[in-house]
């Protein structure tokens, strides 16, 4: 790959990331969201979250892995109980780390 | 709380999702150098592109000598969720200085959304703290993934077998803490539950889509899910 083509990459990566992410931001004063859309809006934290990490818990290799010996699983499940039964982040986060590091530890051989 | 005090809260907040970004950091910087490019090239794509899993799929598509045009669409595909995240946000960034604008739009990404919408949602920040949170955060982040991108090029793989350590649970468990709290009513578990089957069912679609579409299930399901709870008198 030559230089120019390098450039050219990073130039045009640079120009959609950046544009995705700030073309809103840039028009933000005059941009007047109906209601309905802010309603829809307020999913978006639940359901993009969900979506990034649901595939990492209950996959393996491109497979279900519906397991009790997958760590994923276990510190997930763990994590989504107590954060449902506490909403403490940081308790949450804590007690999944440690379930899926005890799970790894036991069960990756 | 001074401005430094207010930043160091949005690090803060974080860093279980820095931790978990580490092993993606040192991972692109040794599968760069592996690939044969320049040490440069994956250097300045991370300070200037900075989108993670955009940065993975550029890989693969120069080590398969994808034209420049399709490498440049499919991260703008890859980064179409973003505009949600931006969407969402208008209403906290209006008011704020274009350059400040600036920034933050430079910085959207999925874990500085993560960690601070909720505040916002809370009242833990507001208009006169949130983007200095933010900016704490994004920091936090950029920091992270310049100089694990730097040891991942120096060192080829800097500590054997740590890509299988599993650090990139911290990002789901810190995910996890996010999503939970809003779980108070049936419209948001019906979206949690959509997304999730949706992200599996598409998970063989290419370039994110299965996510991106996924993501739009799971508020659509709990837009209209919402809409029905109000047309039948708010039960349920």
């Amino acid at each position: 790959m030559s230089v120019s083509e390098s450039i050219f990459i990073i130039i045009g990566m640079f120009i959609v990331t950046f544009g995705v992410r700030f073309v809103l931001f840039a028009r933000a004063h005059k941009v007047v969201m109906p209601p309905f859309i802010e309603k829809a809006l307020k999913f978006v934290p639940v359901a993009v979250l969900t979506a990034i990490i649901t595939p990492m818990i209950f996959l393996q290799d491109q497979a279900l892995y519906l397991s009790l010996f997958n760590p994923w699983l276990l510190g997930a499940l763990a994590s989504f109980l107590v954060g449902i039964w506490r909403q403490q982040q940081l308790l949450t986060i804590l007690v999944g780390v440690v379930v899926f590091f005890i799970a790894k530890f036991f069960f990756s051989a | 709380m001074t401005r430094i005090e207010h930043m160091r809260r949005g690090a803060l907040a974080s860093v279980p999702m820095i931790v978990g970004g580490i092993p993606f950091g040192l991972l692109f910087g040794s599968l760069a150098s592996s690939n044969g490019l320049s040490p440069w090239f994956a250097i300045a794509m991370s300070a200037i592109v900075f989108a993670g899993s955009a940065q993975f799929v550029a890989l693969g598509l120069i080590a398969l000598h994808a034209p420049i045009w399709v490498i440049v669409s499919t991260t703008f595909i890859v980064n179409l969720r973003h505009l949600l995240y931006a969407a969402d946000m208008v209403k906290f960034v209006k008011h704020l200085p274009m350059p400040v604008r600036l920034i933050m739009g430079f910085g959207l990404v999925d874990e500085t959304y993560a960690a601070l919408r909720p505040m916002y949602g809370t009242g833990a920040v507001n208009d006169k703290t949130g983007h200095q949170v933010y900016f704490g955060s994004f920091l936090a982040f950029y920091v992270m993934w310049n100089v694990t991108t730097v040891l991942g090029v120096l060192s080829g793989e800097l500590i054997p077998g740590m890509s299988e350590w599993g650090l990139e649970f911290a990002m789901v468990a810190t995910f996890i803490g996010i999503i939970t709290p809003y779980l108070k009513s049936k419209p948001f578990w019906l979206c949690m539950i959509s997304a999730g089957v949706s992200s599996l069912v598409l998970v063989d679609l290419p370039n994110n889509l299965g996510l991106l579409a996924s993501a739009v299930v799971g508020v659509l399901v709990g837009f209209l899910a919402d809409q029905g709870k109000d047309a039948s008198g708010g039960v349920a």
